[in-house]
């Protein structure tokens, strides 16, 4: 989603309004027929973003009264040593599920584009995570890895009968664990998508030169697929900033604040602690994060990203 | 995918579409060791706690407690299942299709109208509308929820299924219009102008030409917001509270607060919550996968 990227606009030729008159009256029907999404987006997506921003100058329990307050909620985050913590850890969570996620997914996406005798069998099957949710996929992590009955403890396999969720590293690795575990199929398919967009006829030419497979694949799958990275790293970047219900039926953020990361510390913040002004700072943190970071990978994509959209 | 050069597309012709994949795996004859080894590897990765989530199912408690986790139950019960179907869960099942059905509806609709507009308009509030919501796709919205349970509150809507729609149709619009007017721009310009030159408004050409031909991409974007929706766990947990308004993940997550130790139970209520998902994506797969994967399959 490489989203951000207005090229594909201007890129899209004018169409001919040129063709007879009443592009005037067209236009006006065409602007009707946008009206009804961009009232609604507006309604819950463009008020409440500078919602928060408003709101995080001021101080409301989130039932009484909500009244303007200047920078208090702000001095109270920006001095809070939770912030720096929840911003690691996201960021942890964040660059780890990428490193995990993107190889795997790069590999399995080229290796499902090509002729493989059960490709459409396994491409069923790898899907089959993604269908579960977040909640349903902790909860069933939670059983799957606990020390005494879980799996590790009925196969007597002292390696996975560790208190998984109870060391903050353990924990944090698992969460990676469980977002690769659910979201690497999706990102094989994007990438499934961007292979089999590369022309046959470069991989003809590289076999003539007597290019093997691994030089192939280094030589022309990864720099073709370079806009099909972008998408696929946007997705899982922003995405990253949202794993909340998973992190929360998981370990609620524990062990102590081990995976507590900014959704969940705004969570806490507003919606247990009471305390609305710092948890919408909180949250206009998360959206700076998330602009800045999507902006970063349309730098690095350049404009023509938004044309490489696989449709995620 | 959907590519927004201004030529035309190289595509190949559909009937050579198997033959010819350019996947690096063409051309050399030797078999693709690495990456088959990598996918059935993977595959055991994905299959093995799915598996263990339905064998678990069946066994009864004490079953669990005492045999090897991945061998099949002794004595295969149902009373799991039958203990999910006879609590709250039904309700909560109604209540996820009502929210669904009415979030993904409207949803996909004005998502499709919008996309179609920006396609084919000019004017500076349809790019300045297509530009907002490329926006909203680099923003976490559930960053906006506070506010959002603030509208829900004033609007009167707090606690029901309504508070739940409303966001949720808002929070899928980016991502729809941006696939769908990807789509739409791949439809051949000739045809939207043989179409004026005889006459039709947009409103018929939107329906005549536009609808049937982003059929797959309409197909994608329902299932993956759809699948979004229904799976959706901050929005209920924020914007409703009473028990007759619950939804299914929610219902989970306090099912396994009661039955903490009743795994088998559990993991049924996982099943029984998954289920009409896995039974759409069967039906619906292979247009999801040419949508996702935008193979422009006509």
């Amino acid at each position: 989603m490489t989203a951000l990227a207005p090229a594909a606009l201007q890129s899209a030729p004018a169409s001919s309004a040129s063709a007879g008159g009443g592009s005037g009256i067209r236009e006006r029907s065409l602007t009707w027929m946008a009206l009804p999404a961009l009232l609604m987006f507006v309604a819950f997506g463009v008020i409440p973003l500078i919602g928060v921003l408003v709101l995080s100058f001021t101080t409301w329990d989130g039932i009484g009264e909500i009244r303007p307050s200047g920078l208090t909620s702000w001095k109270a985050v920006l001095t809070d040593p939770g912030l720096p913590h929840a911003l690691w850890v996201t960021f942890l969570v964040m660059a780890l599920t990428w490193i995990v996620q993107t190889p795997m997914s790069i590999l399995l996406g080229a290796f499902l584009a090509g002729q493989q005798r059960y490709r459409e069998l396994l491409a069923v099957l790898y899907f089959i995570p993604l269908l579960l949710s977040s909640a349903a996929l902790a909860i069933t992590y939670k059983a799957l890895l606990d020390p005494n009955f879980g799996l590790g403890a009925g196969l007597h396999l002292p390696f996975l009968a560790q208190d998984w969720l109870g060391r903050p590293y353990l924990a944090v690795g698992v969460v990676i664990f469980v977002v690769s575990w659910q979201f690497i199929p999706f990102h094989a398919l994007i990438y499934q998508g961007g292979v089999r967009q590369i022309p046959v006829t470069m991989y003809e030419a590289a076999l003539i030169d007597g290019a093997g497979r691994v030089r192939q694949f280094f030589s022309i799958t990864l720099p073709q697929l370079k806009y099909t990275i972008i998408t696929s790293s946007t997705l899982m970047v922003v995405g990253s900033l949202t794993f909340f219900d998973l992190i929360f039926v998981l370990t609620a953020g524990g062990p102590g604040d081990a995976t507590r990361v900014l959704a969940l510390s705004m969570y806490i913040t507003g919606f247990q602690a009471n305390l609305m002004g710092p948890a919408s700072a909180i949250a206009c943190i998360l959206v700076l994060v998330g602009l800045a970071l999507a902006l970063l990978l349309r730098r690095l994509g350049g404009d023509a990203t938004s044309s490489q959209l696989e449709g995620a | 995918m959907a590519t927004v050069t201004t030529s035309a597309p190289t595509r190949r012709p559909a009937a050579k579409k198997s033959a010819d994949r350019g996947s690096g795996m063409r051309g050399t004859v030797s078999k693709n060791w690495f990456g088959g080894a990598l996918s059935w590897v993977w595959l055991l990765i994905v299959l093995v706690p799915i598996y263990w989530i339905i064998i678990t199912s069946f066994k009864q408690q004490s079953d669990y407690f005492s045999t090897n986790p991945l061998a099949p139950p002794t004595a295969p019960t149902l009373s799991n299942y039958l203990m999910v179907v006879q609590s709250d869960f039904p309700r909560y099942f109604v209540n996820s299709v009502i929210v669904t059905v009415g979030s993904i509806v409207p949803a996909v609709l004005i998502s499709f109208l919008a996309a179609f507009a920006i396609v084919r308009g000019r004017g500076w509030l349809l790019k300045a509308t297509n530009s907002l919501f490329l926006m909203g796709l680099a923003i976490p919205l559930q960053a906006t929820i506070i506010p959002v349970y603030l509208i829900i509150i004033r609007l009167g809507l707090y606690d029901t299924l309504g508070a739940i729609i409303l966001p949720s149709i808002a929070f899928a619009i980016p991502l729809s219009v941006l696939v769908l007017s990807n789509f739409i721009r791949d439809v051949p310009k000739e045809l939207f102008e043989s179409m004026r030159m005889d006459g039709a408004s947009d409103w018929q050409t939107l329906w005549q030409l536009a609808f049937p031909l982003t059929r797959p991409a309409l197909v994608t974007v329902t299932i993956y917001n759809g699948l979004g929706i229904w799976n959706g766990f901050l929005l209920p947990l924020i914007l409703t509270q009473s028990p007759e308004k619950r939804l299914l993940p929610l219902g989970l997550w306090t099912f396994q607060g009661q039955y903490s130790v009743n795994v088998p139970a559990i993991l049924a209520s996982v099943v029984l919550t998954t289920l009409p998902i896995l039974v759409l994506y069967v039906i619906g797969r292979r247009q999801l996968m040419s949508g996702l994967t935008a193979g422009f399959s006509k």
